[in-house]
């Protein structure tokens, strides 16, 4: 199986939960989204030779966010992850839909991750929904006269 | 366990949510979008009030009454929800987020529970459910 392996490290666990205010070495049921750890594709983290869109002397600037919002998202659990396995993560694209809002239409995208174990059984999975706006475009009746 | 329509437990998930909080969600999360933890970024530049907490921080909090009440009597077996309203961290005032769990509805197999997740007099997310098997 093609996929990207995400080790269910003790000390990842430990972080992640700790950063939810819990003291305990438990497996949040978001964890699963933790896997832009190992995915490298992620693009919100900093990389070494990379412009960053953080700040720094000044105060930075946007790289677009092309990606989009994050509108939605899901997990389907199928058992227990557990800590010490490896998981194989398996990307895969899902819909695609827009409606139209009064700032524009709005371009829904879905990104599944399925993660699997060593016996290639689904054990959960992570579905995100992206939204980017297409503005509307301006009419006559938005440029004021003094514009026209 | 027992449980009944509209059963519901309600819990602050966090009060003065602070941004070492948010830094630490950021590096364990592995969500470095610099709108979460860079104020001259966040204002400056996104032009927000200041900086916001993560969604996926958010969501992770809320759910935590329901680990808290199935405590080991049953499992998760979803749990989604939409984004609709970010929680801002004041500089002066913090962030309280406030979770009303309710049991939406009940199967054989399957118990929903339908989460009001508030901050600052507002729901931040919606269509918050959780999907749990009880034992």
């Amino acid at each position: 199986m093609t996929g990207i392996p995400f080790p269910i490290e003790q000390g990842h666990v430990r972080a992640f939960a700790r950063a939810l205010g819990e003291d305990a070495d438990v497996i949040a049921p978001t964890f699963p989204i933790a896997f832009a750890q190992f995915d490298p594709d992620w693009g919100l983290r900093m990389r070494p030779g990379v412009p960053w869109n953080g700040s720094g002397a000044g105060p930075g600037q946007s790289s677009g966010g092309a990606g989009g919002l994050h509108a939605e998202q899901e997990f389907e659990y199928f058992r227990p992850i557990r800590v010490g396995e490896t998981l194989t993560a398996v990307k895969r694209e899902g819909r695609t839909w827009s409606k139209t809002g009064g700032r524009g239409v709005l371009n829904f995208a879905e990104r599944h991750v399925d993660f699997f174990d060593d016996d290639k059984e689904l054990v959960a999975r992570s579905t995100t929904v992206s939204v980017t706006v297409t503005p509307k475009p301006k009419t006559d009746d938005d440029i004021p006269e003094a514009g026209r | 366990m027992t449980v009944a329509i509209d059963q519901q437990v309600r819990k602050v998930v966090v009060t003065d949510l602070k941004r070492t909080q948010i830094v630490m969600y950021a590096a364990a999360g592995g969500d470095f979008n610099p709108l979460h933890t860079d104020e001259p970024f966040a204002t400056q530049i996104a032009g927000n009030p200041t900086v916001m907490a993560h969604g996926m921080l958010t969501m992770g909090l809320a759910v935590q009454p329901v680990v808290d009440w199935l405590d080991n009597r049953g499992v998760i077996l979803g749990y989604g929800v939409r984004f609709t309203r970010p929680v801002v961290v004041d500089p002066a005032d913090g962030a309280t987020v406030t979770v009303v769990a309710k049991v939406g509805a009940l199967g054989e197999d399957e118990t929903r529970i339908d989460l009001t997740v508030t901050f600052d007099g507002a729901t931040v997310l919606g269509k918050a459910q959780v999907r749990v098997s009880l034992t």
